[in-house]
Order: structure tokens, then sequence, then C-alpha cells
């Protein structure tokens, strides 16, 4: 489904990925930890499109080129991003711009846009999936939620537009036990044999309830090791040290 | 030279004026006129605006028009009374005033015949004649306008809209305005400003009277062409336990200049001061307002937010006076200006005087650009960068259009904006 091929990304000609491929097929649970600095939210907004960055290598999802395409375009074709910090907008109400997305993705795909009917049954659907509060939904976009509000909005958002590659960034951090494992439950619902999902993240706890079926770390803008679930166990054991060392030393 | 140039201004005006006024404030007006000349930027009221597009413009009052359908200018879905003006005429038959109950409306021209007691009761008695320039043009050579009065307890069924417009190259016209709100009386008044065709020049003065109790929801539109440019004076007193509420849209225009003058005298009221601008190309659009705080226990909201774009440029001079006497005082004042180029500019500056030491004041004023970050948030989610932005600014708007009361102007309104960035 997605497959990346060496590749770099430099910000203000500093170089932050360096050559890093990653295969992921559909129905696949991909892990990627690695210490802070090691390049893996720059992975996460490389492949949604953000432009801050110079590129050079190659994206593909489902054998398409999607490095030339805008982010709504990758959008459409199936990408998205949960954000780490999920950007506040006030005075643009959550329902109207999940409205807007929705239609704006089939206008792309040659489809109508989407009965009021059926939007609203869809949007009952995928808030109870994330136990989102129906008041939330009506608030701008993340405007006063709380840390877990707005990680779970961003679940939510996900549901709502079924995508073909979720790319959950650092989606544990800031939450509490009892919101993580709602979202860990709304991603497992999510979850199909057409789809695939990359979850990037500091600690083994999340991968306690999203269980991967692979585990790569993600050091230096590059892949060192990947492994299963187990590497994460092992990485919680004994840090990270073990690993960057000899690659250091090389 | 300037003097010269001055003369050349005013006689554009001069033979044109049949109106017989002999007015004090004429009086008054012609005689400031012999020593006041066009405002320059070294003067402080008029700082960041330079008016040469207008005085060195050749206009004239333009002898007649050809406007004969208005549909529209109209609010589509709106019920009103209609009041027509076109380069500066009223038009009888565009207009549509008959049935209006517990008011006297008409033009101010008959007014000035019919009404002699309430006209010299209140003609030119906010107006700012004798220190400001067009203030003074306007009381000396004012063609037409609208004199209305609405009656003690009068809840006027439907709101007053007065259409404005020109169809005439280089038509300069000073349409002048006295509105009479007396005791407990309530009313909603549009004012809109278009062009048909041509360019023009507006010079607008209007003196608002609400009285004890009174409650005026007023609107102003301004969607003028780009080759139009306007001075508008709005001179307010307010008795107490009233509400004056004036909402400020300007959507389109060459020079507009805006100075509102908010006496409150009077404890209990309310006041209310919104704006919006939208600004493209080299537009300039000036908004100065004062809100003199006379009397204790009032309440003053002011929250003016623009959009500019292109090369155009933006002024905001807010000012709240509060006076030794008016403790207890609760003024707001808030000026968000979003930039949508490098070339665009915003000079904004909120000030408030305050004299009693027992008030509750603030004011506020920001400048940025839309926020990349959310752009980019949007359009993961598939929504166009286009559509995003679209949506970012009207987010920013907003604020002003959720204030507007009639849903029939705000939905036109908010499609004027999703058009504009579309």
């Amino acid at each position: 489904m997605l497959s990346i091929k060496n590749l770099s990304a430099s910000v203000d000609g500093t170089e932050i990925l360096k050559g890093l491929n990653l295969e992921v097929n559909a129905g696949e649970v991909h892990a990627i930890m690695g210490p802070n600095g090691s390049g893996k939210s720059t992975l996460a907004s490389v492949v949604a499109g953000k432009d801050d960055y110079e590129v050079l290598g190659e994206i593909t999802l489902n054998g398409k080129d999607i490095l030339e395409l805008a982010p709504e375009e990758r959008a459409a074709e199936g990408v998205f991003l949960a954000f780490q910090y999920p950007v506040e907008i006030p005075g643009v109400s959550n329902v109207n711009f999940l409205k807007t997305a929705v239609n704006d993705i089939r206008a792309y795909k040659g489809l109508p846009p989407m009965v009021a009917k059926d939007f609203l049954k869809m949007l009952k659907e995928k808030q109870a999936l994330v136990e989102l509060d129906k008041k939330l939904s009506s608030r701008s976009v993340n405007e006063g939620f709380s840390g877990g509000e707005k990680k779970r909005n961003e679940i939510f958002q996900m549901a709502m537009l079924n995508p073909k590659l979720a790319i959950l960034d650092e989606t544990d951090s800031g939450l509490d036990i009892d919101a993580l494992r709602i979202v860990a439950n709304g991603v497992n619902k999510l979850k199909s044999l057409d789809n695939a999902t990359i979850v990037i993240t500091h600690y083994q706890r999340l991968l306690d309830y999203i269980i991967p079926d692979f585990v790569h770390v993600l050091y230096d803008g590059k892949i060192i090791k990947s492994g299963t679930k187990e590497l994460a166990l092992e990485l919680e054991e004994k840090g990270y040290d073990w690993l960057i060392k000899p690659e250091m030393a090389q | 030279m300037l003097e010269d140039k001055k003369q050349t201004f005013l006689a554009n005006f001069v033979a044109k004026t049949a109106d017989k006024d002999s007015s004090l404030a004429k009086q008054e007006a012609l005689k400031a006129l012999e020593n006041l000349e066009f405002p320059t930027t070294r003067e402080e009221y008029w700082k960041y605006t330079r008016v040469g597009k207008i005085t060195n413009a050749n206009y004239s009052q333009s002898p007649s028009f050809n406007v004969s359908d208005i549909s529209r200018y109209l609010v589509e879905g709106l019920e009103a009374y209609i009041v027509v003006f076109v380069n500066g005429f009223f038009s009888e038959e565009l207009s549509d005033i008959s049935k209006a109950k517990g008011i006297t409306i008409c033009p101010i021209a008959k007014a000035r015949k019919e009404y002699v007691d309430q006209f010299e009761q209140y003609f030119g008695g906010l107006s700012k004649h004798e220190s400001q320039f067009f203030s003074a043009v306007n009381t000396v050579y004012n063609t037409n306008g609208v004199y209305l009065n609405i009656q003690k307890n009068s809840l006027v069924d439907k709101p007053i809209h007065m259409i404005n417009l020109t169809d005439a190259e280089n038509a300069a016209y000073n349409p002048r305005n006295l509105f009479v709100v007396e005791e407990n009386a309530e009313v909603t008044i549009i004012n809109s400003y278009e062009t048909v065709s041509g360019s023009s020049f507006t010079n607008s003065t209007t003196e608002i009277y609400v009285k004890e109790g009174a409650n005026v929801d007023s609107y102003i539109l301004q969607n003028q062409s780009e080759t139009s440019n306007q001075v508008n004076e709005i001179d307010v007193v307010q008795k107490a336990n009233s509400t004056y509420t004036a909402n400020t849209v300007t959507l389109n225009g060459g020079l507009v200049r805006n100075n509102y003058n908010i006496e409150v005298k009077g404890q209990g009221c309310e006041t209310n001061l919104y704006g919006l601008y939208l600004t493209s190309g080299n537009q300039h659009i000036d908004n100065h307002t004062i809100v003199d705080h006379i009397e204790p226990n009032c309440e003053s909201n002011e929250v003016y937010i623009g959009v500019m774009d292109d090369a155009s440029t933006a002024v905001f001079n807010g000012k709240v006076f509060v006076r030794s006497e008016a403790q207890k005082t609760n003024a707001y004042q808030q000026n968000k200006n979003m930039l949508l180029t490098d070339n665009a500019s915003a000079y904004s500056k909120p000030e408030l005087e305050i004299y009693a030491d027992d008030v509750k004041c603030s004011h506020g004023s920001t400048t940025g650009q839309v926020d990349e970050e959310a752009i980019f948030y949007l359009q993961t989610r598939g929504v166009s960068e286009v559509s995003a932005r679209k949506m970012m600014i009207r987010a920013f708007a907003n604020e002003i259009l959720d204030n507007i009361k009639i849903d029939a102007l705000r939905d036109i309104l908010e499609s004027k904006i999703d058009e504009r960035f579309s």
C-alpha cells in the first residue's frame, strides 16, 4: 500500500530524514519508535504533504506517486494524519468543516455531495465510536478542547474520512489511561484488511492497546532496526542506546 | 494655489444647489469654509489618509439619472421601507414609504419646508461642520437625504432601507440625513451605498438623536466601485437608557473614510460599534470612531475586523473618552486585522482617555496573517487550499457577521464574502 524509498527531507539545509525506506501493506499496523529528534514527526508531515521540506526520494500509495500531490489530494487518495498537536481553529465549526472535507474528497473521486441525512447518520455513528460529546462536534475545531478531547477529535475525524493509510503522530501523548483506551479502541475498530495504520510513539504503553505487526526504530533520519511487537518490549526494557551505539561506531 | 483648488472644488457644488436653506448651521458652515482647508496628513485626525484622490478629481453634481431598476440593490427576502436616491436625487418612483406607520419619513429638502420647528431644533446640532472640512461642505451643499422621525413608543414594523446609488461619471453628491428617534421608539435603519456605473464622490453626513429608552439598530453597507470615494460622518447623541448599535460593513470602494462621533449623554446607555472591512487592490479604508462617555453607568462595545488583500490599506482609530462624571463605565474596544499579502497594510490605534476612577475599560489591537498551520491541518482532511483559506477568513469575519440581527442581510453578506474569496 505505502512504499517509501530512499526518502530524504531537509529544512533550511539541515537534513532530517536521510534515506528512509518503509513498506506498509494493507491490513498491517506498523509502529515507529525512536528517541526525540530522530525524525518521526517529520516523516509524518512529509507523507501528509507539508511543504516546509526539501524532499528527495519516492513515496507511493497503491502504486501512485503522491509526492507531487497537494495535501488535500493526498487526503482524497486516502492519507490521514492524526496530529501530535491538533490545531485550534476558532470560528470554524467541527461539523461544517467535516462536511466540506467529506464532500471535497467525494468531488475528487467524482462522487456527488453526501445527502444531509446520511451525513448526520454517519456523524452520530462515528461520534459514538470515540465516545465524543455531541457538543464538541458543533463547537469550533479543537477550540478550548482538553488534551484528551483533541486526540479523540482526531480519531473522530479519521473515522469520518475513512482513510486507507492513517498515521497517528504521538496520539498517546497527553492522554490519561481512560482516554488512551478510548482512542485505541476507536483505532482498532476502524482497522480492516483494506487499510493500514502507522503509529508513531515514544512509549510501549500505547502498543499494549494497538498491537503492531511490525515495529521500526527511527534514528537520525533512518530506520535502523525493524522487528515484531517484541522489539517494542525490548526497547521499553533497554532503551535505545544498545541500538544507537553500534550505529555511531560505524 | 491651494486656495484656488479649494474654490474650484467648491464651485462644483455652488450653482447647482437649488435648495433654499437659511439654517443657522448652514451659515456657520459657510463661515467655517472660509478658513477650513482640505485635511492633510499633518493633522493627527487624517494622519494615515491622504484625500488627494478626492481633491484632485474633477467632480460635479450630476443633473439627472437613468436608473429604473433597483432590484439588485435590495436585500433579497427582506421586507423594508425603501428610500432611493440616485446621484443625490430622491426618486419617488423607486421608493416605497407609502404605508409607514408611526413615523415621518421624507427627503430632507421637503422636511426643511414642512417641519420647520423640528428642523431648526435638530439640524446641524451634532455635525462637525465648524471644524471638519467635509462636514462643512455637506452642511452647505447637501443635495438630499432623509429626514426621519420615529414617534414616541413606536416600534417600526419593518427596517428602513436607504439606497444610495450613482450612475454618472465623476458624480459628487452630499447626502444629508437627520434621524430623530423619540422616547422608547425602536427602529432598524440600513444605509447602502452602491455604484450602478461611473465613478463618484459621496460626502455623507448623518445626525442621529436617540432619545430616552430608544433603540436604534443601524447598518451601513458600502459597496461602491473602486473609482468611487466616500467620506461618511455619523454624529449620534444618546439619552438615558437608550441603545445605539452601528454595523459598518465595507466591501468595496476606492477611498472610504467613516467618522463616527457618539456622545453618550445619559445613564444606562448601551453603545455597540461593529465594523467589518474587506479591502483589495489599492483600496484605502479608514474607520475613525469616538465614543464619549459623559454620564455614569453606561456600556460600550466596539469591535472592528478587517481583511486586507493585495496592496490595500486599512486604518482604524477608535477613541473612547470616559469623563470624570462617568463612573461605572464599561468600555471594550478591539481591532483585529488579517493581512493576506506582504503589500497590504494596517494602521491601528485604539485609544482610551479615562478621567473617572471607577471604570472597567479595555482595548486591544492585533494584526496578523492567516494561520498556515490551520490551513495545512484543514488540507490534510481533504479541504482544498482555497476552501481552507475561505473558511479561515469567514471564521474571522463571523465575529462581526454574527452580530447582524437581520437574517436576510447576513445571508447576503456571507455569500458576497464567500464569492470574493473563491
